[in-house]
């Protein structure tokens, strides 16, 4: 029995490592000898050309600036604009209250792809198109996160913000400098969240920025890498994958440091149910 | 007190409704409205004109390229559907089982492996995934090791449906005339997912699986371990305690996954893209790479956000009926 589950256990890392493994290696090997050796997971040439192609010949550099551009500002304006909110949601006494989270829990239930066109209509309509605005705002703020910041706040004691407010903290300065502080973990699965989710958006560039190639972030100019021939179905595997291998990098560190709290942005679909 | 609280709750949560309303809720009544006309995309949107039902007509109802290239991506998005909801499922469950065992060396290790794929690019996965199942690629290399003779399937160029090619296996060429809905014929409906798009399930599997698995993991950390104990006493052996205890536990977990991976399903998109770009043969077509090919390469605006409104139905009457199929029994 115990002999059965590490064996399956050790299969199933196979599968889901040594790609990763060999998409890697083979970076480092000529074209031929990918044709010629596609399971070694060395090179018996190796080569820097795949590199000097994506680093030098290709705009990766600038498609690597903009992701970084992109998901910070979009992941600092979430975290504010979604705790805000949901503290807001969770804590203040308001008319319209339950309105408005309703209005949230709404919107948790449409799926991205239906917003594909309706996205493209209202950048447009406001001449965001070919933007840094167009690939941010509409990343800023999102319900999800707002729900799992109301549910955090929700389940926070009340003693230090009566403590707060009797030393003359308005309501802004109590959610900013005494509750914000507590809420750090839940702040932190949400940018863990808004990270992973931005950095690897790849329909709202491929929508809003297709047309400005200096505007192009890492999935999108990733897309257009190593493709030849009629209707691309040459591909220049070891371009291709040095492209990916720089685009899972550094994700791949911060989920390595961070894993916990990754581990905790995906089980909170399993609480909110 | 009450006063400002009116006042600053509405505040804090204004820029966030802002938002929300600005590009969610005003784009989607701007496509409903989009829906009803026909525009190009390239002239302003006040060129367009009404044309009633017709891009919901032309899809559903009017004999003609557009209505079988919907119906195709129906199809393909319903086997693919079919597949890969019930195999992430089981997998997840399977994994999250094994690496929930008591007393188990490396269980952070496998956890991470397991989970890491859900993590990554979708791109940068597709680009990995091409390179796989390349025709000198290493699933080719692996199955002609393990079968006789040497494989090499093109996987991403072969239209051939799965169920197709079994029929063809027993002799069966063709199905009979007729039984034509949506413009293809039920031998066409009954294809089952073509080679490539069965490599697409197999990619989307690999990625999905890990996500679920942890939400499998946190289900089971909360079935009271009393439980199972007990049922030990009862003298349940391993199998009876997963079937009476764990898998009645793991009930709302369960629904969750299930919806989740319905949901997600019925959006596949970037690997379509990255991938296959819907071909070969149309054989991986779906309603979102549709909603993608008719909006922005064919410049109907207006049909393609009928399909988006297509497609929200269909996810909503597919959520609707697994909620039925599971819903609790006393």
């Amino acid at each position: 029995m115990k002999a059965i589950r590490y064996l399956l256990l050790t299969t199933f890392s196979l599968i889901f490592v040594y790609p990763f493994v060999l998409a890697l290696t083979t970076t480092f090997k000529s074209r031929a000898d990918v044709a010629a050796h596609p399971v070694l997971p060395w090179p018996l040439d190796p080569s820097s050309r795949a590199w000097e192609n994506v680093l030098v010949h290709s705009d990766f550099p600038l498609w690597t600036i903009n992701s970084i551009l992109v998901t910070v500002v979009a992941t600092l304006l979430r975290l504010f604009l979604d705790s805000l909110a949901g503290y807001s949601l969770a804590r203040l006494n308001w008319r319209g209250r339950s309105l408005v989270f309703g209005f949230v829990l709404a919107v948790i239930a449409v799926p991205p792809i239906v917003l594909t066109i309706p996205r493209f209509l209202v950048l447009k309509e406001l001449g965001l198109l070919n933007s840094y605005a167009g690939l941010i705002l509409p990343l800023a703020v999102d319900a999800v996160g707002i729900f799992i910041m109301k549910q955090f706040f929700d389940g926070l004691p009340r003693e230090l913000e009566e403590a707060a407010r009797i030393d003359g903290a308005n309501l802004f300065q109590t959610f900013w400098r005494v509750m914000l502080p507590i809420a750090r973990p839940g702040v932190i699965t949400l940018a863990i969240l808004s990270f992973q989710g931005t950095w690897n958006e790849f329909l709202l560039p491929l929508i809003v920025v297709r047309a400005s190639p200096s505007h192009w972030t890492l999935p999108f100019g990733l897309s257009t890498l190593g493709r030849g021939g009629a209707g691309g179905q040459t591909f220049d595997y070891p371009v291709m994958l040095a492209g990916s291998m720089l685009t899972i990098i550094p994700l791949a560190i911060v989920f390595i440091v961070l894993q916990r709290f990754f581990v905790r942005g995906a089980t909170t679909g399993a609480i909110k149910s | 007190m009450r006063r400002g609280q009116n006042l600053a709750g509405w505040l804090f949560t204004a820029p966030a409704i802002l938002g929300l309303g600005v590009f969610l809720l005003a784009p989607i009544i701007l496509a409903l409205w989009v829906s009803f006309r026909d525009w190009s995309a390239l002239a302003p949107l006040g060129t367009s004109t009404p044309v009633g039902v017709k891009n919901y007509h032309d899809l559903l109802v009017r004999s003609g390229i557009v209505q079988t290239d919907f119906a195709r991506s129906l199809r393909n998005n319903l086997y693919y559907v079919l597949g890969v909801v019930p195999a992430q499922t089981a997998l997840a469950l399977l994994l999250a089982v094994i690496v929930n065992a008591k007393l188990l060396r490396g269980k952070t290790f496998f956890r991470t492996a397991f989970y890491f794929p859900s993590v990554t690019s979708s791109i940068a996965v597709a680009f990995i995934f091409i390179f796989l199942f390349s025709p000198n690629g290493v699933i080719n290399a692996v199955l002609s090791a393990l079968l006789p003779g040497t494989v090499d399937t093109v996987w991403l160029n072969e239209a051939d449906g799965v169920l197709h090619i079994i029929a063809g296996w027993l002799g069966i060429e063709s199905g009979p005339s007729g039984g034509n809905i949506m413009g293809l014929s039920a031998w066409d409906w009954l294809s089952g997912p073509s080679i490539a798009l069965t490599a697409v399930m197999i990619l989307a599997v690999w990625t999905t699986t890990g996500t679920f698995m942890l939400m499998f993991l946190a289900g089971l950390q909360n079935i009271p371990e009393e439980l199972d104990e007990a049922a030990l006493i009862d003298g349940a052996n391993a199998r009876q305690r997963f079937f009476r205890v764990t898998l009645p536990m793991l009930r709302p977990t369960l629904v969750l996954v299930i919806t989740l991976g319905l949901i997600g399903t019925w959006q596949v998109f970037d690997q379509i893209y990255a991938m296959t770009s819907g071909g070969p043969q149309k054989t991986t077509l779906t309603p979102s790479y549709l909603i993608y090919r008719e909006g922005f390469e064919n410049s109907a605006m207006g049909r393609a956000a009928a399909i988006a409104f297509i497609l929200f139905v269909v996810i909503l009457i597919f959520t609707a009926l697994q909620r039925l199929v599971l819903r609790e029994r006393d």
